[in-house]
């Protein structure tokens, strides 16, 4: 199970997430969100990146709760709510954003 | 390359029409291929598991069965007792969902019973034909692996057995024995995986979970004007709170959780949370590992102690409740060094109805006015626990703190709720993408129960006091025709409409649990 970038295979699991975090590029990330059936705009690589920024800092990703309160700040009130993040990312934004920005799947109760 | 199509399950919703209960047509093998994801080698070993099938994988599950049956008597009379009557036929929401009549739970039971009679029992050693005994032959393994994985060990069917016979427990065991012979599921046993390695479920660490608390304090205080605290690992605290890492990170959780740091806020009791045992969800319980089960407990304990608590509480989490109520002094205790005033461990709506009824609490019903709700009872309250002290405290209570905190509220079909309550389609450790097409169809009872309600009360949102159920709400009621925060947390509620000391209760905050 791998994806294809500009030549080289990428691994990933059964759910699509891949497998060595360090594999992650921007190209990748568009290849996984084509394969996600979305398309990125602006708007999505700001929560991409916010992720990854997050991640880097904490080892996981935030609660959908803090991103919300990040979009709010950086793109404004109208956009900073659970139904904007479902249309940016129909299949959440926990588990398919985290997708795309190459970070492991939150797991447990969610 | 296939990332999973798991939010095109289909389903055929009949609307408010249907009762919720109606038993479909049988459709034999619907859902026969149905796989949950196996657990990689890594993940069964971190549990002590084997990392594959292993070689003489018959006889080590044959071995395992008869083990489970000396030991644990209940099992071996769920196994003998069963006569056919035919009583627990239909009360699967699986089955009610499918239609696939191996989500009957007497034929569920008979996977493992039919195997159980052809090496445990006379008659099947020696005319197996005579008596519905089977070989364990692969094809057999494989079934348990598809059909144990759609049960999601709610107990309703042994409500309506009339020799109580538990199909949870059999499930259990089927799943026990699959571990044991190196085929586990890849859910269940990652996530335990990752309370040994970082002490809950979603993999949260310290350093997160106190800046994830951090920023509630802070919205807390934007929105009432009052600080309010969520301690996390304070020594010297009275209570430790053990909740399910959910209330971390997920929606509405999170908002449930804020409820409960109000409430002790306005209690005026030191708490504070653990970031060693900072889940109280034990999936051990799911995989029937009594060895895992007793070691994510054990950190509970570990941290009670190393924090000189006096109490524990526990947050809003169906199976975490029944484990805490039913089998936490077992597996962790005694908690001698507990306070004994107050019961050993105890459910924050036991605390929270206790305040209500001291009259420690001032709320303000009409901030919760925008809905009209309904309560879900969660299967492992409902049927694995209680609260209280009086019989049925686990469905009063509840119901009792909902009224208190809103004006409009109305019960679900009475056969559908209380000890006959539905599952959300999604315990027992199916909660993953994976087996999506299941759990909406497994779902469909009880939202066919909620759109009676919609009908005939204008029911516009559900309370729940489980981060399972809370997640798959979210996740199925879209497909039922609500929107995915139409379920709410029950202390969501009571955040909504409490009012702090000191707080202007005219003034007109932002409400964010009620807006998105």
């Amino acid at each position: 199970m791998s994806y294809q970038v500009n030549g080289t295979a990428v691994e990933h699991d059964e759910e699509g997430y891949i497998t060595n975090l360090a594999d992650w590029s921007k190209d990748l990330a568009e290849v996984i969100a084509k394969a996600e059936e979305v398309e990125m705009t602006d708007e999505h690589w700001e929560v991409v990146n916010f992720l990854r920024d997050y991640y880097e800092e904490y080892q996981i990703a935030p609660a959908v709760r803090v991103l919300i309160k990040a979009v709010k700040k950086t793109m404004g009130p109208d956009k900073g709510s659970n139904k904007y993040m479902y249309e940016l990312f129909p299949y959440g934004p926990a588990k398919q954003a985290c997708k795309i920005a190459g970070l492991p799947k939150p797991t447990g109760c969610i | 390359m296939a990332p999973l199509d798991t939010d095109k399950a289909q389903l055929d919703v009949r609307g408010p029409d249907g009762h919720p209960l109606e038993i479909p047509r049988l459709a034999c093998g619907a859902m026969a291929d149905l796989k949950s994801f196996p657990a990689a080698p890594e993940h069964q070993e971190a549990l002590g598991f084997p990392g594959e099938l292993v070689e003489n994988w018959q006889e080590v599950a044959i071995a395992k069965m008869g083990e489970l049956a000396q030991k644990n008597r209940a099992f071996q009379v769920y196994l003998d007792a069963c006569v056919k009557c035919g009583a627990c036929t239909d009360k699967c929401h699986y089955f009610l969902g499918t239609g696939d009549p191996k989500n009957m739970p007497v034929a569920r039971q008979d996977l493992l019973r039919s195997v159980y009679r052809r090496y445990y029992t006379f008659a099947g050693k020696y005319f197996p034909w005579l008596v519905g005994a089977r070989d364990l032959t692969r094809e057999v393994l494989d079934e348990w692996y598809t059909y144990y994985h759609q049960c999601s060990q709610c107990r309703r069917c042994s409500v309506f057995c009339p020799y109580g016979i538990d199909t949870a427990e059999i499930s259990m065991a089927a799943r026990e024995i699959m571990d044991c012979v190196g085929v586990g599921q890849k859910y269940c046993n990652e996530i335990i995986g990752k309370v040994k390695a970082v002490g809950n479920n979603l993999g949260l660490n310290p350093k997160a979970l106190g800046a994830t608390l951090e920023g509630l304090e802070e919205d807390i205080e934007e929105e009432t004007g009052i600080s309010v605290r969520l301690p996390l690992d304070e020594k010297g605290a009275d209570i430790l709170l053990i909740t399910p890492s959910a209330d971390f990170f997920a929606d509405p959780h999170i908002d449930g959780l804020i409820g409960y740091a109000k409430v002790f806020h306005e209690a005026g009791v030191s708490w504070t949370l653990s970031s060693y045992a900072s889940e109280a969800a034990n999936f051990g319980m799911f995989i029937g590992s009594y060895e895992n089960m007793r070691e994510v407990s054990l950190r509970i304990r570990q941290a009670a102690l190393d924090l000189g608590v006096k109490r524990i509480v526990f947050g809003e989490c169906g199976h975490a409740w029944r484990v805490a109520y039913s089998f936490l002094n077992t597996l962790a205790g005694p908690f001698d060094f507990l306070d004994q005033k107050y019961p050993v461990p105890q459910h924050i709506l036991e605390f929270t109805w206790g305040e209500i009824q001291k009259g420690t609490l001032t709320f303000d019903k009409s901030k919760n006015d925008e809905f009209r709700l309904t309560y879900h009872d969660s299967c492992n309250v409902a049927r694995g626990s209680r609260m209280g002290d009086m019989p049925g405290g686990q469905f009063e209570i509840p119901r009792n703190v909902l009224k208190a905190v809103c004006n409009h509220y109305f019960d679900m079909d009475r056969d559908t709720i209380m000890e006959s309550t539905l599952c959300c389609g999604g315990g027992g450790g199916l909660l993953t993408d994976d087996l999506m097409d299941l759990r909406v169809k497994g779902s469909s009872p009880r939202m066919k129960a909620l759109q009676q309600v919609t009908a005939d009360h204008g029911v516009t949102h559900m309370a729940a006091i489980c981060a399972i159920c809370k997640s798959q709400f979210s996740k199925v009621m879209p497909k039922f025709g609500y929107e995915m925060d139409s379920i709410l947390s029950v202390h969501q509620l009571v955040s909504n409409a409490i009012v702090l000391t000191g707080q202007n209760a005219g003034e007109d905050d932002a409400d964010e649990a009620g807006e998105d």
